[in-house]
């Protein structure tokens, strides 16, 4: 799972690391708000946690051992946001120190471990658990699923990123220049063997790691003790705001999936013509029965052809060039315009909402100053 | 992430097995420490290497890791692994350790991953097996050729920068890439708790290993391996909290102040354009 460096092509490397930036910022951002003083020793700690436990061999059924990241059993415990925190500085560690996973690929290797891993153990882990109570055995079920679903989903993130090295990257030959296995070949490679081993070791670290606070030390799982008590986000607002939204996702993600309906339209839509499409005979004709058999003009637009070449869209007819289905690459751009809208809203909801609330850590800073 | 055991037969794992389970966490602990040590010893040598100030090293290092994985040319991705050899001999690093430690490991586990891409890469024809009747293809055997020289290079560079620099020293040295510096106090802090971690970890399975008598059962073992974990998560966050209280009985406000002791001298301003001349070059004879 620790991609190593030349697996992945530089500006790869760079888009994910522009895509863990926002998130180590509000991580960090929103720690030292809640923490102050106690930010510095509950990082390293939790860092140190996190790196001694990926060396851990865990016993799996049929023989054989796996290593946990233990993802799920450090977003349990610390939330998600010192969690990823947590997890990146001890994946920096390990690959500057140690040499395990690049330090060109450090930055896919947290977004895939580190920050992907820990939204969904939490998301996973909230579901599941729902209201019960610290002690519930519900409570050993979700953290399971949690760090079973976030293991899998980084690896799923991880293929993908190795399978599109080779769909870009090439040189004249054809030869690929990074991971040389396409996606059909890397999703299967990577999926197989984490959802079936790797998979479980994480399940179970996952599990009896809250198992045992459970028994031992249940208070850190309510999230009330060695200042851990603020880094788990609120549950009830959490809870509204899903609840507030949970129909709309749904519709959302239905439409997601109808959009390969757009397929079966005949025709091309009135005026959204392309500049190729001057030249195409066939287009020709459509365009002109679509236009009360008026011919569209002989040479192509002026304008047209000189506006047209400024910008050469990274998805031409809602299709990846990567993809070969149509269908799929419908549901691909939706997916992916659908997920930038609601980045922007929420990075403006984000802004907005730090405007209005300018120092809330206040109060905690000032229960600092009464302690001294 | 998943290693077979060499004896997985089920019916064996009631046996000794357990106890070679906890001898594998055992010897990651150990090996954790012992990287440790080697890379201490190494950095205190006087070699070229160890001369240079720590930040021209980062800043001279970083873009010529980036060379090699921007390079599209395999002979230049292997003039910077001859120059990082070069440099490890120069800086006194055993070539024979790097051989051992990072040649073969990278070669071991990148190798294994690039085999079948000599038969899955589409392409020139070069050879075919006779038994199963696979073709290695020339596109097959040059991404392959070209995985295996990327991964060794930016291996071999970064593992120089790091075992010739005191590590404490790296940390501060990346301040010149703008880390903040809460971020390197918190580094630094978690490389020295991980080795009281791995202590800990050590013990508490030392401990265990000393008192079993007979063979433990797979379900159980596995219990006992992730109810450790949770004891180390309890010791870390408890450790948390007293590291915070005594870092705030000895006035720790929050400001963090790093000593900043580094010296540039014209040497290192030689090696920095030294190192930006060859990845200029590299990235332009790399295109």
């Amino acid at each position: 799972m620790h991609i190593p460096d030349g697996y992945l092509s530089p500006s790869t490397c760079a888009v994910l690391y522009g895509a863990a930036m926002p998130f180590w910022y509000a991580a960090s951002a929103r720690l030292k708000r809640v923490l102050t003083t106690r930010l510095v020793p509950l990082l390293a700690l939790s860092s140190a946690f996190c790196f001694v436990v990926m060396m851990f061999n865990i016993p799996l059924p049929g023989g054989t051992t796996g290593h946990a990241v233990g993802v799920g059993a450090a977003t349990v415990v610390l939330g998600p946001w010192a969690s990823m925190l947590a997890l990146s500085i001890a994946l920096l560690i390990q690959a500057v120190f140690f040499g395990d996973g690049g330090i060109t690929t450090l930055g896919a290797n947290c977004f895939n471990m580190a920050i992907a891993g820990s939204l969904v153990a939490h998301g996973v882990y909230r579901i599941v658990s729902g209201k019960t109570a610290v002690i519930s055995s519900r409570r050993v079920v979700a953290a399971a699923l949690a760090g079973y679903a976030a293991i899998n989903v980084s690896a799923l993130l991880t293929a993908c990123e190795l399978g599109i090295q080779p769909l870009f990257f090439r040189d004249a030959t054809g030869t690929p220049l990074y991971a040389p296995y396409p996606l059909h070949v890397a999703i299967p490679a990577m999926m197989i063997g984490h959802l079936t081993f790797a998979g479980l070791a994480e399940l179970f670290v996952s599990a009896g790691v809250v198992a045992y606070l459970q028994r031992a030390n249940p208070l850190l799982l309510a999230g009330s003790s060695a200042g851990v008590e603020n880094l788990q986000p609120k549950s009830s607002v959490s809870r509204s705001a899903w609840n507030l939204t949970r129909r709309l996702w749904i519709r959302l993600a239905l439409i997601l999936l109808l959009t390969p309906l757009g397929i079966l339209a005949a025709g091309t839509a009135w005026g959204e013509w392309s500049a190729a499409d001057f030249s195409h005979a066939e287009t020709r004709q459509k365009i002109a029965a679509a236009s009360g058999n008026v011919a569209p003009p002989a040479e192509l637009p002026q304008g047209v052809g000189r506006l047209s070449s400024i910008w050469n869209a990274p998805f031409p007819q809602y299709a990846p060039r990567f993809v070969r289905r149509p269908a799929f690459g419908y549901v691909l751009s939706a997916m992916f315009g659908s997920g930038l809208v609601i980045m922007f809203a929420a990075m403006v909801g984000w802004l907005a909402g730090r405007r209005a609330v300018p120092n809330s850590g206040s109060g905690e800073g000032g229960t600092g100053q009464h302690d001294e | 992430m998943t290693n077979e055991s060499p004896s997985a037969a089920p019916v064996r794992f009631r046996g000794g097995q357990s106890r070679g389970m906890i001898e594998r966490s055992l010897s990651s602990f150990v090996s954790g420490l012992e990287h440790a040590l080697f890379a201490e010893e190494v950095a205190k040598k006087n070699g070229l290497l160890q001369r240079l100030d720590p930040r021209i090293k980062i800043l001279a290092g970083l873009p010529l890791i980036v060379a090699s994985a921007l390079s599209r040319k395999l002979w230049v991705i292997a003039a910077l692994l001859a120059l990082a050899i070069v440099m490890a001999f120069l800086s006194r690093v055993p070539l024979r350790m790097l051989a051992k430690r990072v040649w073969l490991g990278v070669l071991g586990f990148t190798g294994l991953i690039s085999i079948p891409a000599l038969f899955l890469t589409p392409g020139q024809e070069l050879y075919r097996l006779p038994v199963p009747g696979w073709a290695i293809t020339w596109q097959g055997l040059s991404a392959a050729a070209y995985l295996i020289m990327r991964a060794e290079t930016a291996a071999t560079l970064s593992i120089l920068l790091v075992l010739c620099t005191p590590w404490n020293s790296v940390l501060k040295a990346l301040r010149v890439l703008r880390l903040p510096i809460v971020m390197v106090v918190v580094l630094g802090m978690t490389y020295r708790y991980i080795f009281l971690l791995l202590r800990t970890a050590h013990d508490m399975l030392a401990a265990r290993k000393s008192r079993m008598v007979g063979p433990l059962p797979g379900p159980e073992f596995r219990r006992m391996a992730t109810a450790s974990a949770g004891v180390l998560m309890s010791k870390s966050l408890q450790l948390s909290g007293d590291v915070y209280l005594a870092m705030r009985s000895r006035g720790f406000r929050g400001e963090v102040y790093v000593l900043d002791e580094f010296q540039t001298r014209w040497f290192d301003w030689v090696a920095l354009a030294f190192f930006s001349c060859v990845t200029a070059l590299a990235v332009w004879f790399g295109r």
